[in-house]
C-alpha cells in the first residue's frame, strides 16, 4: 500500500512540468536531477566551472583594454594574412572558426550513432573529430609563431597596448589547452567504441556500464563546450 | 520549446529512455549550416569593416545564436528537464554583475592614468 502511493508521487513528479517541476525536482528525495545519470550531471556541473574560469579571463582582458591609455592593437590586422598576394584580414582566425564548428557536427552526429549502437560510424565520426580538432591546434600553433616572430611577447608588441600580448597568449593558450585534452579524450572513447568495449563490459574506465553509449555524449558536452568558448573568444577578442 | 518537449519525456518507453536521444541527422546538419552561416556573417561584420553601435550589436547577437544553437541542439539542452537547464543556464548570468563591477573599476582606473600621467610627466 505505501508501497503504490509513493510510486504514484514519485511518477507526479517527474510528470510534473515549468516551474512546479524545478521545485518538484529539487525537494524530492536523493536527487534533483532525476533522469541524468551522474556522470553527465558532473560534466555539466564542471563545465559550469569551466565557464566562470573563461569569464574571468575574458573579465581580466577586457578590463585590461578598457583602462589602457594606449591604443588597443587592432586584431583585424594583426591576424590578417597575405594569400597569394590577396590582404585579407582576420583569415586564419576564420578558418579556425569554421574546422571547430565542423567538429562541432560531426562530434553531434557521433553522439547520434553512439546511441544507435552503430560502432563503425561513431568511431569514425569521433576520429574526424578528434582530426578536425588537431587541425585547430595546428592553426593555433601557426599563429602563435607568427605572432611571436613579429615580436609579441607577454610584456611588449610592436602595435600599441602591453597587455595584448599576455590577454591573448593567456585566452587563446587555456583555450588551446582544452582542444588538446579533447582530442586525447576523443581518441581514447573512440578506441573503445571500436573495440566494442561498450557492448561486452570490458574492464577498464568507463567501460563498466554494459551496452551504455553515454560517455559518447559526455565527451560530446566536453567538445560542444570548447568550441561554444571559441564562440564567445571569437566575439570579443578577435571581433571587438 | 522546452516546455513541449519535455512533455514528450515522460511518456516515453523506458528502453527509449534508456537510449537517449534520437534524433533525426538532418537537425545536426541544419544547425550546422546554421552556425556556418552565422560565423560567415560575423566575419563579414569585419571584413566590411562595420564600426560603432551597429559593429558590437550584430556581433554580441550572431555571438548569442552560435552559443543557443550549440548548447540548445548540440549539447541537448533543450531536451533536458528544468532543473538541469536552469541549474547550469542561470548561474553564468552572475558574470554580467561582475562585468558592470569592472567597467566602473576600469573606467575609474583609466580616470586616474588619464589624470596623473599626462599631467605628472
Amino acid at each position: 500500500m505505501t508501497e503504490t502511493v509513493l510510486t504514484n508521487i514519485e511518477k507526479r513528479r517527474t510528470t510534473t512540468v515549468g516551474w512546479q517541476g524545478i521545485v518538484a525536482d529539487w525537494s524530492s528525495d536523493q536527487r534533483a536531477f532525476k533522469n541524468v545519470s551522474w556522470g553527465k550531471a558532473m560534466m555539466w556541473i564542471f563545465l559550469l566551472s569551466d565557464t566562470f574560469i573563461f569569464g574571468c579571463f575574458l573579465l581580466s582582458y577586457m578590463t585590461a583594454r578598457m583602462s589602457t591609455t594606449v591604443p588597443w592593437p587592432n586584431p583585424s590586422e594583426v591576424f590578417a594574412l597575405t594569400i597569394a598576394g590577396q590582404h585579407i584580414p582576420l583569415i586564419l582566425i576564420a578558418i579556425m572558426t569554421f574546422v571547430l564548428i565542423s567538429s562541432s557536427g560531426t562530434m553531434a552526429m557521433a553522439v547520434n550513432f553512439g546511441y544507435r549502437h552503430d560502432r563503425r560510424k561513431t568511431a569514425i565520426l569521433m576520429l574526424v573529430t578528434a582530426a578536425f580538432g588537431a587541425t585547430f591546434v595546428g592553426m593555433q600553433a601557426f599563429e602563435w609563431t607568427k605572432l611571436i616572430m613579429e615580436g609579441v611577447r607577454p610584456w611588449e608588441n610592436p602595435w600599441g597596448a602591453e597587455q595584448f600580448g599576455s590577454c591573448f597568449f593567456m585566452i587563446t593558450g587555456f583555450h588551446g589547452t582544452h582542444v588538446t585534452i579533447g582530442v586525447i579524450f576523443l581518441i581514447i572513447i573512440a578506441r573503445k567504441v571500436w573495440r566494442g568495449d561498450f557492448e561486452t563490459g570490458r574492464r577498464g574506465f568507463f567501460t563498466s556500464r554494459k551496452g551504455n553509449y553515454e560517455i559518447v555524449e559526455i565527451t560530446g558536452l566536453y567538445w560542444h563546450f570548447v568550441d561554444l568558448v571559441w564562440v564567445f573568444i571569437f566575439a570579443f577578442f578577435y571581433l571587438w | 520549446m522546452a516546455e513541449v518537449t519535455l512533455h514528450a519525456t515522460p511518456h516515453a518507453t523506458p528502453a527509449a529512455h534508456a537510449e537517449g536521444h534520437q534524433h533525426p541527422i538532418k537537425l545536426y546538419l541544419v544547425v550546422w549550416g546554421w552556425l556556418f552561416v552565422l560565423s560567415t556573417c560575423s566575419y563579414l561584420v569585419d571584413y566590411f569593416n562595420l564600426q560603432g553601435y551597429l559593429r558590437w550589436s550584430l556581433i554580441v547577437l550572431f555571438m548569442m545564436l552560435k552559443a543557443g544553437l550549440i548548447v540548445a541542439v548540440f549539447m541537448h539542452m533543450a531536451w533536458e528537464r528544468l532543473a538541469l537547464a536552469y541549474a547550469i543556464l542561470l548561474p553564468p548570468l552572475v558574470l554580467l554583475v561582475f562585468v558592470g563591477i569592472m567597467v566602473f573599476e576600469s573606467d575609474y582606473t583609466l580616470l586616474s592614468r588619464i589624470i596623473f600621467f599626462k599631467t605628472g610627466a
